[in-house]
């Protein structure tokens, strides 16, 4: 398949300044004396902000695409959602990249090499986002989850981040395996990758076999792993309780989300014709995933594991539109709404849990246990800061005045019922109410009197030092981004979803 | 625009208290209340009462991708309660002008106080489920923490209540509110209220309505659901007692008739005995529990789940009556109450107590105006014909005496004879009361201490309160004047 036309480099300038500044930090922490390793921050940044003006340039633009073959299909395109969800993967690195700021800093980490990983998966899932190809598709996603494998290791002296890198690399393998397992399936019955034409023949009523179907299955599966739905969710919490916590952090928001997004590729451009086989399956992993999620939650003794599990219930939430579309089947409205509702709901997601591991970020400088005890009279020592959190919990739970949370939830919801999956829309209804109850636990306990002495420990200064200072910006950035998405959720819920040819 | 503008006042206040210097606090406090009032009054004159039907209204989509609409509006039912809401507001700004208790801090206290406000009047104006919801919720967050911050002793116990009892009603609201909406897929509550139920199946607006009914039942309290506001009430500051009773209450009851029974008035049926026998209960119940309080503010507190259940009674009845009633009812224990814990602040600023045996009486003799009016407060009450207390209750026990046909005509006899024999136990405990703190002698223990009458700031923060107590009194049709189109409107829709 020879490429038809030249490369559009203005459509693909976003990746290429993003993996040019992860090769420019690697390089320059080389030549840099060890005292002043600290450059490697804001040079990331400036990256990342470089990235994000192309970024908004071709957002005023028109959609492009480039890597077109000669048959028609283009491998790469730039369009509203790749630019919405480029937009976010970039913003979540950068708030991530303030947050690794103490932790580089205080466990001594190699700041350019830390950066570099960092930088390499967000070039991943700037591709990721514009692939309309299983190829590129499977190979952007490898680009995000390689280097989160090393960085999930990276505290090499405490065993607990080797566990936490070796459970995701096992778990990330043998994902990638069925994806590429069912993407070959798909290959081999319609003879193209490139997902037009994949649409285009999975049209042909000759091709509903079996064998079809089972592929579409696989690839879905693949995704399942990478945004830790159930049953292929195990991973999540150890990682994340092993792992570096703005390490933690990007995997449950930056990667989660990318993970949706080629769950959404995949589905709306290539496998639009079969809704009524992932249907239904999607319909049961989004019950599964928020019942076992939140049930799980409530018990959590530590806050990380209580944010890992309150991210698979999440990703549940996220499902649900995605469930609708056996019903939805022929009704294309219906079910880009559904889409619609699934993108809002990952970028509003992706604003709230930032700003709560960026919260827990924060307590971390003190109280580095993490345990959910140790938040008792936040209020007190850090009242700005509790605030926030209580703020993203609110979100997270649904309620006003988090109201970025409501209303992602109440969009998933009208997706559900407009889609005549009542009982879908039941199981969430059900189980907001359940998770309210870990959530408000925590923010309640933010504002209670502490106890004094039982902890045993001295009450230590927050810190206030330099340090700290890139971790309140990134919380400050989180506060805006969702105060914004919840007086103005329309920023992001009418995104005009992907245009399939099925 | 005049809706948004009465939303946006408060806020600004908000915004500008957070801005400017701890010294300019209280002045900021009182201007924006002071502007938020006078646009208030302004709508009084903009409404057209002949007209009828929801006025002024702004109506812009919002989320279009779940039908949110930001849709306000105002008719004869919110009306009055704004006005409340604002005038209330202002009068605790004035208040606060010479009085805040520990720990201070009058920036973040007006500032709460402005947020509440916000929240207050959104709920009465919002004409869009979620939107209400939205508005009903804000204001669980500023008054947490007036009562987790400036409150008594018991405080962190009394607002971690408070918010856990509130929370739990409001997440039964929201899934009466998704029932509806799945059933409906709108949160219009005009297209709502006209369709009146037609869309919902018998069952589902059963099970709707029992969220609604549970969520208000909780804000207003109804009887078994009351037991946060004693704790409330006891540990709130005086301001936030005062907009508690004043208006917070009210949001429960107002929703019931503004969202329940429009929206649902099948199912209104079905539940409106139950909701008459649990009324009856709270009124029962409230006096018994005011006979053997030794708390002031908890007294009150009790005696207004008391008078919640004469507000629900009405509801209960269905008929223009009732309904009437209760609105009227509502507004009146806004004003008496508020009035009530007004004094019983005052009281405690001198006394340092709430304690009705630790103040042991003689404050007619001690502080001669300030015990007259807790007499004249009192008195208003417990229903003294002329006051404003007197009639709401009397007319929800007319409607019970001919409820809304097809409910049983013997039970709301039985109920209305209960409610009298409740009316009789207020009487009761209300002279009690005041025999034991504004009667007799003063104790030796106070004889010594000094301490001042009432001072003109109090004076004028209660003036206004003093005479409305009066004027509805002797003029109820100021308030059924114009929520009586309105009344009917929405039972004859149904």
């Amino acid at each position: 398949m020879p490429f038809a036309a030249s490369i559009d480099y203005a459509a693909i300038a976003p990746p290429l300044l993003a993996v040019g500044t992860a090769l420019g930090v690697l390089v320059l922490d080389l030549f840099v004396p060890a005292d002043r390793r600290g450059v490697a921050l804001p040079v990331s940044l400036a990256g990342v902000v470089a990235a994000m003006v192309a970024t908004g340039a071709l957002a005023a633009g028109d959609d492009r695409s480039t890597f077109c073959t000669a048959a028609g299909g283009c491998s790469y395109a730039v369009d509203r959602f790749s630019l919405l969800f480029s937009g976010l993967f970039l913003l979540a690195t950068a708030v991530v990249l303030l947050l690794s700021e103490p932790t580089v800093r205080a466990q001594r980490l190699p700041a350019g090499e830390y950066h570099f990983l960092l930088l390499v998966s967000l070039t991943g899932m700037i591709t990721l986002a514009g692939s309309r190809d299983l190829l590129l598709l499977v190979l952007s996603l490898e680009v995000v989850t390689v280097p989160v494998f090393v960085l999930a290791g990276f505290r090499r002296a405490d065993p607990r981040s080797s566990e936490a890198a070796l459970k995701f690399f096992l778990i990330s393998v043998l994902a990638t395996a069925v994806l590429i397992f069912g993407a070959s399936l798909v290959y081999g019955v319609t003879g193209s990758l490139q997902l037009d034409q994949v649409a285009a023949a999975l049209a042909r009523p000759r091709l509903r076999q079996p064998v079809t179907s089972a592929g579409i299955a696989l690839v879905i599966v693949g995704f399942a792993f990478k945004v830790s739905a159930v049953p292929f969710h195990a991973w999540a919490p150890d990682t994340y309780q092993g792992a570096p916590l703005p390490v933690a952090a990007f995997l449950s928001v930056a990667s989660k989300a990318a993970g949706f997004a080629g769950l959404l590729i995949v589905l709306l451009v290539g496998f639009r014709g079969y809704a009524d086989v992932w249907g239904p399956m999607l319909a049961v992993i989004a019950a599964l995933t928020m019942t076992v999620g939140n049930l799980v939650a409530l018990r959590q003794r530590y806050v990380i594991r209580l944010l890992a599990w309150s991210s698979v219930a999440q990703a549940g939430y996220m499902l649900v539109p995605l469930g609708v579309a056996a019903s939805a089947y022929g009704r294309a409205r219906v079910l880009d709404d559904a889409a619609a509702a699934t993108l809002g709901y990952v970028v509003f997601y992706a604003a709230m849990t930032l700003g709560a591991f960026a919260c827990v970020v924060w307590v971390a400088g003190d109280r580095p246990r993490n345990a959910v005890a140790d938040y008792r009279g936040l209020a007190r020592r850090s009242p700005l800061v509790a605030l926030a959190l209580a703020f993203f919990l609110a979100c997270l739970a649904g309620l006003p005045p988090g109201l970025a949370g409501l209303f992602a939830k109440v969009v998933v919801f009208s997706a559900a019922v407009r889609g005549e999956v009542v009982w879908l829309g039941v199981v969430m209804a059900v189980n907001t109410v359940v998770a309210l109850f870990y959530y408000l636990r925590l923010a309640a306990l933010l504002f209670a009197p502490e106890d004094r002495g039982s902890a045993g420990v001295p009450a230590v200064e927050p810190p206030d030092g330099p340090a700290s200072r890139p971790v309140a910006v990134a919380i400050a950035v989180a506060v805006v981004v969702t105060v914004v998405l919840s007086l103005d959720p329309e920023l992001v819920l009418h995104i005009t979803p992907l245009a399939g040819r099925g | 625009m005049i809706l948004v503008a009465l939303l946006l006042l408060p806020l600004a206040g908000c915004a500008g208290l957070l801005a400017a210097p701890d010294r300019w606090a209280r002045r900021i406090g009182v201007a924006a209340t002071a502007t938020t009032f006078g646009l208030s009054l302004a709508l009084l004159a903009a409404y057209d009462y002949h007209r009828g039907g929801f006025q002024l209204g702004v109506d812009r989509a919002w989320v279009p991708a779940a039908d949110i609409r930001f849709h306000l509006g105002l008719d004869g039912i919110s009306l009055p309660l704004v006005v409340l809401t604002t005038l209330l507001s202002f009068l605790c700004a004035v208040y606060t002008l010479k009085t805040l208790p520990e720990p201070g801090r009058p920036r973040a206290f007006l500032a709460l106080v402005l947020l509440l406000e916000v929240g207050m009047l959104g709920t009465f104006l919002a004409l869009d489920l979620l939107l209400f919801f939205v508005f009903f919720e804000v204001v669980l967050a500023p008054m947490y923490f007036l009562i987790a911050l400036w409150g008594g002793e018991r405080r962190s116990y009394a607002a971690t209540k408070f918010i856990l009892f509130t929370l739990l009603g409001s997440v039964l609201l929201l899934l009466g509110i998704l029932v509806i909406y799945a059933h409906t897929a709108t949160f219009d509550m005009v297209r709502l209220g006209r369709r009146g139920g037609a869309d919902l199946p018998r069952a589902a607006q059963d099970l709707a309505f029992l969220g609604l009914f549970l969520g208000f039942a909780v804000k207003t309290p109804m009887w078994p659901l009351h037991s946060w506001l004693p704790d409330a009430h006891t540990e709130a500051p005086t301001v936030g007692s005062v907009l508690l009773a004043g208006v917070l209450l009210k949001m429960g009851t107002y929703g019931l008739v503004r969202i329940a029974v429009t929206e649902l008035p099948a199912a209104a049926r079905d539940f409106a005995p139950y909701l008459g026998v649990l009324a009856v209960v709270g009124i029962i119940y409230g006096a018994l529990c005011c006979l053997v309080q030794r708390d002031i503010k908890r007294l009150i507190a009790y005696s207004s789940v008391g008078h919640m259940g004469f507000v629900l009674l009405g509801i209960a009845t269905l008929t223009p009556v009732g309904v009437n009633a209760a609105l009227l009812a509502n507004v009146a224990h806004g004003v008496v109450t508020g009035l009530l814990f007004f004094l019983v602040g005052a009281l405690k600023d001198r006394y340092h107590s709430q304690d009705i045996a630790e103040i042991g009486g003689g404050v007619l003799a001690k502080a001669p105006l300030l015990g007259g009016l807790l007499t004249f407060a009192a008195i208003a009450s417990l229903g003294l014909p002329g006051l404003a207390g007197f009639w709401g209750e009397m007319l929800a026990m007319l409607g019970a005496f001919r409820p809304a046909q097809g409910l049983h005509r013997g039970l709301f006899l039985t109920l209305m004879v209960l409610a009298g024999v409740g009316t009789v136990l207020t009487a009761v405990y209300l002279l009690v009361l005041l025999r034991r703190v504004t009667l007799g002698v003063v104790p030796e223990r106070w004889r010594e201490r000094r301490f001042g009458d009432v001072t003109s700031v109090e004076l004028a923060a209660w003036a206004p309160l003093l005479a409305l107590t009066l004027v509805l009194g002797l003029y109820p049709r100021l308030v059924l004047g114009v929520t009586d189109a309105a009344v009917r409107r929405l039972l004859g829709g149904g």
